[in-house]
């Protein structure tokens, strides 16, 4: 029997498939939590598609989000009402979003000509960075150096954006004692 | 070809948005969107053939894969999920408001 | 939660959160890293809540302590920075000595770093997760 080799696009393109019509299913299924564990599978296929593309880093980060984000959307979701009573169709809106969709795919197809090839990066700046990076910085992560030592600004803002978002929940999840107190 | 692929995945994502009355089914769509770009960002910076960005103690390291596009990334994971945290505490709040998660039902009740 | 949920959870909630640590302090050797390792961290306490509930939690580690978690890390990785400004007069430089590879003391400020992410973003978004179950503005649930 001799084995099979596959290369990286054949390995993705069903797996590409696959998050395509889990998130259709996820949108237009009825029953919330169905559609919270399809977005959930979706996730888990793009971890593996970071698997497969040599990123390690990103699977790893990806996982844990993913399940955080089903613990949230889990949270929004349980004891709402949910039931939808079937009014009028918008035909216009539904029209006009597949017609944006449409001029927009067709205008991207032209567009993604000029990249280069899938497979053949220009990696310009990241052969600079590999070439110096461990003798500049000692550690032998080149993502971890990058982002701390090369790129050390994007970092730093991540971490204050981190913070606007936490102060956000704060603030719009207040106990509403106040506002009663003034209308009375 | 995977890039197109990759682009209709953003376009169901904006599907999502556009369309749905749901107000959960609209921040799905936005979550869908964040995973579309975070994809093509990495699939722009694979080399055939390349090994991941670590250096190893007992072999040599070669070819690398770009490690730009995944540091990006890194960050645009973390930031998407506080987004989103942020989302759901406003849709909370719109419920605990207005009893239904329907936009058309929210724009009729003013105030 | 019944009593399985409450003794599988007193015994695995230790491992996770050690096993967050793990991949905190190795980030400059390993994938990984202070993004990964807070999140983990924050899993392991909100595996606790979940299990437990709201009330035990807030005796482990309550609002205020979240609060205090975060602007400490936060407050921290900008010490770091201003570290490099002070000593060698460049903002945000590697100043200290960077060591053998493949050794978990080496690179500079990155492991340090790598802390204080880890310490902001964990107890960040535990408090985001317990802002939005302890949401109780009356009459909710």
């Amino acid at each position: 029997m001799e084995y099979i080799t596959l290369t990286e696009a054949d390995q993705l393109i069903p797996l590409m498939v696959f998050m395509i019509i889990g998130s259709i299913v996820a949108l237009e299924i009825k029953d919330m939590l169905s559609s919270v564990i399809a977005i959930g599978a979706v996730g888990v296929g793009v971890t593996i598609s970071f698997l497969i593309l040599k990123a390690p880093d990103l699977a790893i980060t990806q996982l844990v989000v993913e399940i955080l984000c089903l613990i949230l959307l889990v949270r929004a979701t349980i004891k709402r009402e949910m039931y939808f009573p079937r009014k009028h169709v918008d035909y216009l809106r539904i029209i006009s979003a597949l017609v944006l969709i449409f001029v927009f795919l067709v205008f991207s197809y032209a567009a993604l000509r000029g990249l280069p090839q899938f497979g053949m990066p220009i990696m310009k700046v990241a052969s600079e960075y590999i070439s110096r990076g461990i003798r500049e910085t000692g550690a032998t992560n080149m993502v971890a150096s990058i982002i701390l030592d090369y790129r050390g600004y994007d970092t730093l803002i991540e971490a204050s954006i981190l913070f606007t978002a936490v102060l956000g929940v704060s603030v719009v999840l207040r106990a509403v004692g106040r506002i009663r107190n003034e209308k009375s | 070809m995977i890039y197109f692929l990759c682009l209709v995945f953003f376009c169901v994502g904006l599907y999502g948005i556009l369309v749905k009355r749901n107000l959960i089914k609209i921040i799905i769509g936005m979550s869908i969107l964040d995973y579309s770009v975070n994809l093509f960002l990495v699939l722009t910076g694979y080399r055939m053939g390349g090994r991941a960005p670590i250096y190893d103690k007992t072999q040599e390291v070669k070819n690398m894969v770009d490690p730009i596009p995944q540091a990006l990334v890194l960050t645009a994971i973390v930031i998407g999920l506080a987004v989103l945290a942020l989302m759901i505490a406003i849709a909370v709040r719109l419920y605990e408001k207005y009893g239904t998660y329907d936009i058309t039902e929210i724009r009729k009740l003013r105030g | 939660m019944t009593l399985i949920v409450k003794e599988v959870t007193r015994l695995t909630v230790g491992l996770i959160f050690l096993f967050g640590i793990y991949i905190m302090l190795h980030g400059h050797l390993t994938p990984g890293g202070g993004f990964a390792g807070g999140v983990i961290i924050a899993l392991s306490f909100i595996h606790m809540v979940l299990a437990y509930g709201g009330d035990f939690a807030s005796r482990k580690m309550n609002r205020q302590a979240a609060t205090f978690m975060e602007s400490l890390g936060g407050l921290m990785f900008l010490l770091l920075a201003l570290l490099g400004l002070i000593i060698t007069g460049v903002f945000f430089l590697n100043f200290l000595p960077h060591g053998t590879p493949f050794e978990l003391k080496s690179a500079g400020i990155i492991p340090l770093c790598n802390i204080a992410i880890c310490i902001k973003v964990g107890a960040g978004l535990y408090l985001v997760f317990i802002l939005l179950t302890t949401f109780r503005p009356g009459g909710d649930e």
